[in-house]
């Protein structure tokens, strides 16, 4: 991903910068969401675009998360492109009458006479006591309705990327950000660029098992895959970027030649993104061998011993990639202090 | 009689037979559509749309045929739509509750109850941004004033001051039951309102006349800034809740009910205050757009098969 004209940016200053960029290139565009405009700026991604952009395109709104969808999407089908934005995945919920019943079907019930070009960005949270309200991973909930696009970058450059092709997009675009990615670096195009949906990523190359990775799961899966490379196994780790479109054609081609797809999910298996992607390959495959992981079928607890459980972590994900490249080998779990991502141990509350 | 007297006769005249000529075909199963009619309620529609411009939107539930039609919605798209044909305004794909027609300023028309506040709020906050003058008006009827988008909507429309004009038709029901028996207060919309910091009007005896004017009055103070306003108008909704016919005989109302609001029904009332001659005359029109408009819709294409997956993405 490297060029002249990069550098390297972490995640949520890259989607600062995709704001300012489209902010200036297209009048039309306007960030609103409680606490856009506050002195911290969603952990910085709004920061100083309230004195740039002033507020009438820069603003908080009342605690009102189902009309505040409804005023997006009418300003969005009266031509303005608005970024509707929550601090937690979980408010959205509070949104799904808009977003199911009048987003995702607009375009389609009125007989293609108005778009929605809304996006809504929001954040799963992890870690320091999130918890039951704060930590779901809810975008199979979204992808399951037709109309809606949903995404899910997984690093800097696809931060910024995504964010651009979501506000030039025509249609309602659900952003899922992770809050533990924000502080991840990568190296990020100065210039506005588009990550197109619907293109899956080859994270790394190998013949021994497929892994794909959602949001944070790739990061996950690609320190998974180093700690296997290491022991003789090699992983292809696979970013479908975008949930909605679905590249499933690159996964199949992986998982046809590795003969095991291994589905890594920010969310729950039931009815899951992973359940999708598993049954798409079975359908277009033969003899492929899958499995899935997920959130723990449970509800997100704060305690940290807890809490440690309840995800698939690089660990989790070497020994059950292990098991099944491996199958006639003794188990094999990797060292858990090498299996912890920096980017997690460095952070600290509160959100 | 006056040139106003004569424009809303038209408009109230048209839209009760275009009701009624709907009520007439519908056991033909030609329209295979939940319609809800608005006979008996037509005057809140034509008299907001009255002092509406080109360039103004109007949004509403799944009873807007009068909003579409006073707004100048097209009457072959409404007619077609409900009987499924390619030409409908949603081409086939919304029938009779999602009526639109952009280019005359009808925003799409939603049947979740609510759902087109915010999205007609949405619509006067660009109208805002854009500076060009133009205002919202969005009718719902008096069980959408028990959502919770009405009021977080409301406030955000005083906050930001914009030019939006809610119009609450107040028929008394939410399909059968009785606004006593929701609201522990049935007067309470316009005070509910005004707590919000919306200014409201209620026109409780139906008055066409008197809708227009605090249509108006609201209307030219939002166009220079001066904010949303809400208007209760309470009406009677002689028909079903969904369907083509009466229902008196169910037990949940009765002729009694029905009968003062009959006695008082507009376009009787203003087809009374024109002379014959025009009245005849303007009758007769309404017939013949009415008879081509079906024609137009019987003789339509059905949609060709391929039309289920087009615009699932814009």
């Amino acid at each position: 991903m490297s060029s002249p004209e990069s550098r390297t940016l972490r995640y949520v200053d890259a989607l600062r910068e995709a704001f300012e960029q489209e902010m200036e290139r297209d009048s039309t565009v306007f960030l609103f969401g409680l606490d856009v405009d506050d002195h911290l700026g969603i952990q910085g991604s709004t920061k100083g675009l309230l004195e740039r952009f002033g507020p009438e395109r820069v603003f908080t709104t009342p605690l009102s998360e189902d009309a505040m969808t409804g005023v997006a999407i009418g300003a969005a089908m009266a031509g303005r492109r608005p970024v509707h934005v929550h601090i937690r995945m979980d408010f959205m919920l509070l949104c799904m009458n808009q977003l199911v019943n009048i987003a995702a079907k607009a375009h389609y019930m009125w007989g293609g006479q108005v778009r929605v070009p809304l996006v809504v960005r929001s954040m799963v949270g992890k870690s320091w006591g999130q918890g039951a309200q704060h930590s779901q991973g809810l975008h199979a909930l979204f992808a399951h309705i037709p109309g809606l696009k949903v995404v899910a970058p997984s690093n800097a450059h696809d931060a910024k990327g995504c964010m651009i092709a979501a506000i030039r997009d025509d249609n309602p675009v659900i952003f899922m950000e992770h809050r533990l990615l924000y502080n991840t670096e990568a190296d990020v195009p100065v210039a506005p660029c588009e990550v197109p949906f619907g293109k899956a990523r080859l994270c790394t190359r190998g013949d021994d098992i497929t892994i794909v990775g959602v949001s944070n799961m790739v990061q996950e899966a690609i320190r998974a895959a180093e700690l296997l490379a290491e022991a003789g196994v090699r992983a292809e780790v696979v970013d479908p970027i975008s949930i909605v479109p679905l590249d499933i054609a690159t996964i199949v081609r992986s998982a046809r030649r590795t003969r095991r797809l291994l589905v890594v999910d920010n969310g729950w298996t039931m009815c899951g993104v992973s359940a999708e992607i598993a049954a798409r390959v079975a359908e277009e495959t033969e003899g492929v061998r899958i499995r899935r992981m997920g959130f723990a079928p449970t509800t997100c607890p704060t305690s940290p011993w807890l809490e440690a459980d309840f995800y698939p972590n690089p660990a989790t994900i070497a020994e059950t990639a292990w098991a099944m490249a491996r199958p006639d080998a003794p188990a094999w779990r990797p060292d858990p202090e090498r299996a912890r991502l920096a980017w997690q141990v460095q952070f600290k509350g509160p959100f | 009689m006056s040139e106003e007297t004569v424009r809303l006769y038209r408009s109230l005249k048209r839209i009760r037979r275009v009701e009624e000529v709907t009520a007439e075909i519908y056991p033909s199963d030609k329209i295979k559509s939940p319609v809800h009619l608005a006979i008996g309620q037509e005057q809140v529609s034509v008299a907001v749309c009255d002092v509406l411009g080109p360039r103004d939107w109007v949004g509403g539930s799944y009873r807007s045929h009068a909003m579409h039609l006073a707004k100048g919605g097209s009457l072959p798209g409404l007619i077609a739509e409900m009987y499924g044909k390619e030409t409908g305004c949603c081409r086939g794909k919304g029938g009779s509750m999602h009526v639109i027609d952009v280019a005359a300023g009808v925003m799409g028309s939603s049947a979740v109850v609510g759902t087109q506040i915010p999205m007609a709020t949405g619509y006067a906050l660009a109208a805002k941004m854009a500076g060009d003058g133009s205002v919202v008006a969005v009718f719902f009827g008096d069980g959408a004033t028990e959502e919770g988008c009405f009021y977080e909507s409301l406030n955000f429309a005083a906050l930001h001051r914009l030019p939006i004009l809610y119009v609450c038709e107040n028929n008394g029901y939410a399909i059968h039951e009785p606004l006593s028996k929701r609201r522990a207060r049935p007067e309470g919309i316009c005070g509910a309102a005004e707590a919000l910091g919306v200014p409201a009007t209620r026109i409780d005896d139906g008055c066409v006349f008197a809708i227009r004017s605090a249509a108006e009055t609201a209307v030219r103070t939002m166009r220079t800034g001066g904010g949303p306003a809400l208007i209760e108008a309470v009406v009677y909704r002689w028909r079903q809740h969904v369907g083509p016919n009466e229902d008196y005989d169910q037990g949940y109302r009765g002729h009694d009910e029905a009968q003062p609001w009959k006695e008082r029904d507009q376009v009787a009332r203003l087809a009374g205050m024109l002379d014959p001659a025009t009245r005849e005359a303007v009758d007769a029109g309404i017939e013949a757009e009415i008879e081509a408009a079906v024609a137009f819709a019987e003789s339509s294409p059905v949609p060709a098969a391929e039309e289920l997956y087009a615009d699932v993405f814009a």
